[in-house]
């Protein structure tokens, strides 16, 4: 199996291009250490009882007054700035995640039946996800925020955040899926092994499971890479706003926002550092996105 | 022709190599060839044969990283391949001009065809632009586009794939080059416009004296065409000869198999002769003589040396055998034929399985509601069937041939239920198949038909293991569950096509195309089924391999006492595989009759069109009615008879009156007013085949 995984083509295209390489070795450190926080970071910047506000507003440790213990300094309450992005990282990344897989859900089911189906189906989801488009996705992630704010009890504001926020970035993402999956399956779908299914007699939705949907999932694939860095950024900027995350559990956009409270009296590692991390963690996963792009469109090749 | 004249063009040991991250791909090896002015050379080959890079390599367009490896190409005595992009470009057009298969690529769609011509022409010539003007003019008039001064100023969709590919002509004719490379100029055209773009390509090389090179991989075009004929074979030529020679004479293996494999009209045969098994892959030609896998002659020899190509007779040819094989002609190859006889007698009782009563399916063609209002058009309805009523008895092949938009896939399409018909009936054994509605009530019928299509690469589920494809009718209609079960008999089913058990553990990627078609097979008989419908089973298939389908059809037939639906445009096929043939002409049958019958004495004037257009791979010299005029769109069908506008028989009843199907008088039907009318033309019988049987 892996024999045959580094014999594909894939793996040579990615292994001549040495960015690529690189992208994917950040990306994985980065969602690696995201993943295992409490084990990787040297604090836990949430932990009260660890936290000292003597040593708020450290610079990093190769600046004079730096600190040793905190490599990037700490922030206005004493918490050690590297440790906030590596636990604000894993919040982004949960988010964007959760919020790929929703949309990549709905878009595929909904561009499937309405590749598959046609006529009146097919007017209707893509006359929605025409309107759908003519919205900037970032208002359409604040509307539903605003609704669920409103509809939700205070109490439950905070925890229900991440989700509200998982839910208006899936929401607001699913188009692209829809149309790019209605494409394809209309492609799939005039070609002659569906038509053979057909005289079998298979029923249509196990035609669309069984048959069509492997052989859509490429572009998908492609796309959700290229949406989880578009979903990280969304997550950030709203954060950024302050409708996403709670401070309690900030993510890489919510660090951004404390920090530039600070920017202009002299404390900037607080806000730049989150910043590099959240450009760097994007930069990667959109290259790799790029980079799966044209190894699976054999024109580009 | 004295010795000192250096030939036109001159290939001597060209070599091209493809690299890749596998290594180096040797796609063309050690080819030579010369070709004399005004020559036609027929560069014929299998795919993979490596006939199209030779042609590219010659005139400079071998796509990177294909390369020339080795070898020397002179044109009139200049070395040609070396030279730089700059020189090579000027050299085409002006001195080779290339004529691609796919005419409706190869014009820019965003230029009149006038300009493209103007614009060539002034590259290469010295001509003002009023002369080149002119100049075009009288081009397009040559290669017969009708009031080509008016023409002139349209653009490629404004003509049909036929007039294209003459537009493609006059292109690369405009700079009066010495030779012309012209790669499958036929392949992507119907049979009727083939036949006219071939009496059009040899009269002008004729008129113009320009050499051609003549890619393709239809022996019956070569045949009707070049003046001599070089057999390729994974990347090198086996034969090279005169073409009368090396058709009837064939002395390689490769030729003599190829031969044998065509399926001629007029010749019946039980078995076409086969050669087993697949052209190799470029990454693993075979070392020695790289045909020795597949043939009968092979010897010890063959497996480790290659040969070179000795002359014989007037032919040269690259067989350590071919000494003793000269002279043996295609009965020899593989098996052997025999006489095909009480075809009729086979399995069936006679009793019809299929019945189709005035059927008819119509798409709705029309552009969008609010488009039609602007423009005030009405809906537009493409009659693709239009009242077709034919019996298949069972254990028989019915056969429906026509040129494309006739109507024979929709025809296909509606009895296996992939389409509603809009109008008529379909019995299968008696039961109104078209009618029924639910899902559960279509399950016992759907078991009993089914279908193979035309595209071995897009007719398997590319995610799929053969196993799953073969497997997925015994699923689906609860045939068993059992794994035990469903592996052994998707095993049987494998060794009943001819595959081995252990294919069934591979992707369909592993398999040629001939060998996916076995698969599509084998999934088509699992739920041992009666009746197999068959669009164009072997259209997408290189001739050796179309017999090995035909032949297995064919055995499957005797075996299963199987019915079939056969759609095919290629009428020798139809001849070698029906007992009933039925002919489309948009939307219409125009004609049925028994096989034998129909081609012995065809009746209707479309008939008898559509058997001229069939290269004469004989070389009788027979001749023939010129094929006139192209399809009509069928979204508006001339009135009457269908056919009127290119019929030489039409009369102003034609013109007006749909003409009723009448008894032939052997059981067949003719929809022909000129046959009701008793003024039917005489026609010259088939002169009997000059490559007799052996036997």
């Amino acid at each position: 199996m892996i024999g045959r995984l580094l014999d594909s083509d894939l793996f040579y295209s990615f292994s001549r291009s040495p960015v690529t390489v690189l992208a994917a070795l950040v990306t994985a450190v980065m969602m690696g250490a995201a993943a295992f926080a409490p084990w990787v970071a040297p604090h836990t910047p949430f932990d009260l009882a660890t936290l000292d506000l003597l040593d708020a507003f450290l610079p990093p440790a190769w600046m004079p007054d730096g600190d040793p213990r905190y490599l990037l300094g700490t922030d206005d309450q004493g918490r050690d700035v590297l440790s906030t992005i590596i636990y604000g990282a894993r919040v982004s990344l949960l988010v964007g995640f959760a919020a790929v897989f929703l949309a990549m859900f709905l878009g595929v089911a909904l561009g499937l039946v309405s590749g598959y189906m046609g006529g009146m189906v097919d007017a209707v989801i893509m006359r929605i996800a025409d309107v759908q488009l003519s919205f900037p996705t970032i208002l359409i992630a604040l509307l539903i925020d605003g609704v669920a704010r409103g509809l939700l009890p205070r109490d439950m504001h905070e925890e229900m955040a991440i989700y509200v926020l998982i839910f208006a970035i899936g929401i607001s993402g699913w188009v692209q899926y829809a149309r790019t999956v209605r494409g394809s399956t209309l492609v799939e779908k005039r070609k002659e092994y569906v038509q053979a299914a057909q005289v079998i007699g298979i029923r249509p939705w196990l035609i669309m499971l069984r048959h069509v949907l492997p052989n859509v999932m490429g572009p998908v694939l492609v796309i959700g890479t290229i949406h989880l860095a578009i979903a990280i950024i969304t997550e950030a900027t709203l954060s950024f706003l302050g409708v996403g995350v709670p401070a309690t559990q900030p993510s890489l956009g919510t660090l951004i926002r404390i920090g530039n409270d600070f920017l202009f009296s002299g404390e900037w590692w607080i806000t730049i550092f989150p910043g590099a991390a959240l450009a760097i963690l994007v930069l990667s996963v959109n290259l790799l996105g790029d980079w799966l792009r044209d190894a699976l469109n054999p024109k580009l090749r | 022709m004295p010795a000192e004249t250096p030939p036109l063009l001159e290939v001597r040991d060209l070599r091209v190599e493809i690299p890749t991250r596998r290594g180096v791909l040797v796609a063309v090896d050690g080819v030579s060839f010369h070709i004399e002015e005004g020559e036609v050379l027929g560069v014929v080959g299998e795919s993979g044969a490596g006939k199209s890079l030779t042609g590219a390599a010659i005139i400079g367009l071998l796509e990177p990283p294909g390369r020339i490896a080795a070898g020397r190409i002179s044109l009139e005595g200049r070395r040609i391949d070396n030279l730089d992009a700059e020189a090579m470009r000027r050299l085409r057009g002006r001195r080779i001009g290339m004529i691609f298969q796919d005419p409706l690529t190869s014009l820019n769609p965003l230029y009149t065809i006038g300009r493209q011509l103007v614009e060539t022409i002034l590259t290469h010539t010295d001509l003002t632009e009023r002369q080149a003007r002119e100049h075009a003019i009288g081009l397009l008039a040559e290669v017969g586009i009708p009031s080509a001064a008016e023409r002139f100023d349209h653009y490629p969709h404004q003509f049909s794939g036929g007039m294209r590919q003459r537009v493609v002509i006059a292109l690369a004719l405009c700079a009066n080059p010495r030779l012309v490379i012209a790669d499958e100029p036929t392949t992507a055209l119907d049979v009727s416009i083939q036949a006219q773009i071939i009496a059009l390509l040899k009269r002008l090389c004729r008129e113009h004296g320009t050499a051609v090179m003549l890619i393709t991989h239809d022996m019956g075009v070569i045949a009707e065409t070049a003046d001599r004929v070089a057999v390729m074979y994974a990347g090198r030529i086996v034969e090279i000869g005169p073409v009368r020679e090396v058709i009837e004479q064939a002395r390689h293996p490769y030729t003599i198999g190829l031969m044998g494999s065509i399926p001629l009209v007029g010749h019946d045969v039980e078995r076409l002769s086969q050669i087993d098994g697949a052209m190799p892959r470029l990454d693993e030609i075979p070392a020695g003589c790289a045909f020795h896998p597949r043939c009968p002659h092979a010897s010890e020899r063959c497996r480790r040396e290659r040969p070179e190509r000795i002359a014989l007779g007037n032919a040269e040819v690259a067989c350590w055998h071919a000494g003793e094989l000269a002279g043996r002609g295609a009965v020899t190859a593989g098996v052997v034929r025999e006489r095909r006889e009480n075809r009729n007698a086979r399995t069936g009782d006679g009793r019809p399985l299929v019945e189709l009563r005035d059927l008819a399916r119509h798409f709705d063609v029309s552009a969008p509601w609010l488009t039609r209002l602007f423009s005030r058009e009405g809906r537009k309805v493409l009659r693709a069937v239009d009242g077709v009523t034919l019996t298949i008895p069972r254990g028989t092949t019915f056969s429906l041939v026509g040129e494309s938009g006739c109507g024979k896939s929709t025809v296909a399409r509606l009895v296996v239920g992939l389409y509603r018909p809009s109008r008529g009936t379909i019995l299968f054994d008696g039961q109104d198949y078209a009618k029924l509605d639910s899902h559960a009530a279509m399950a016992p019928v759907r078991r009993r038909l089914q279908m193979i299509f035309q595209d071995p690469y897009a007719s398997l589920n590319p995610r799929w293991r053969v196993a799953e494809i073969v497997a997925e009718p015994l699923r689906a209609h609860g045939i068993t569950r059992d794994r035990v079960e469903i592996r052994d008999r998707v095993g049987a089913l494998l060794r009943q096509v001819g595959l081995s058990e252990s294919d069934a553990r591979k992707y369909p990627h592993e398999f040629s195309g001939g060998q996916r078609q076995r698969i599509s097979i084998a999934r088509a008989l699992a739920s041992r089924p009666e009746f197999l419908v068959c669009d164009e089973p072997t259209s997408a298939l290189d001739v050796s391999v179309q017999a090995q389908i035909l032949n297995l059809m064919r055995d499957l037939q005797r075996e299963l006492g199987l019915t079939y639906l056969f759609i095919s445009h290629n009428l020798a096929v139809v001849y070698y595989i029906s007992d009933y043939v039925g002919v489309m002409y948009l939307g219409r049958l125009v004609e049925w009759a028994e096989a034998k019958s129909l081609f012995r004495d065809p009746k209707h004037p479309y008939t008898r069109m559509l058997l001229d257009t069939i290269p004469d791979l004989e070389m009788t010299g027979r001749r023939r009615a010129p094929v006139a005029g192209e399809v009509p769109s069928p979204i508006s069908p001339p009135s009457g008879c269908a056919f009127h506008p290119r019929c030489p028989l039409a009369t102003a009843r034609c013109r007006e009156m749909r003409p009723e199907p009448l008894p032939r008088g052997d059981g067949g039907e003719v929809a022909c007013h000129a046959v009701a009318e008793n003024r039917l033309p005489e026609r010259a019988p088939r002169e009997t085949p000059l490559r007799q049987e052996a036997d």
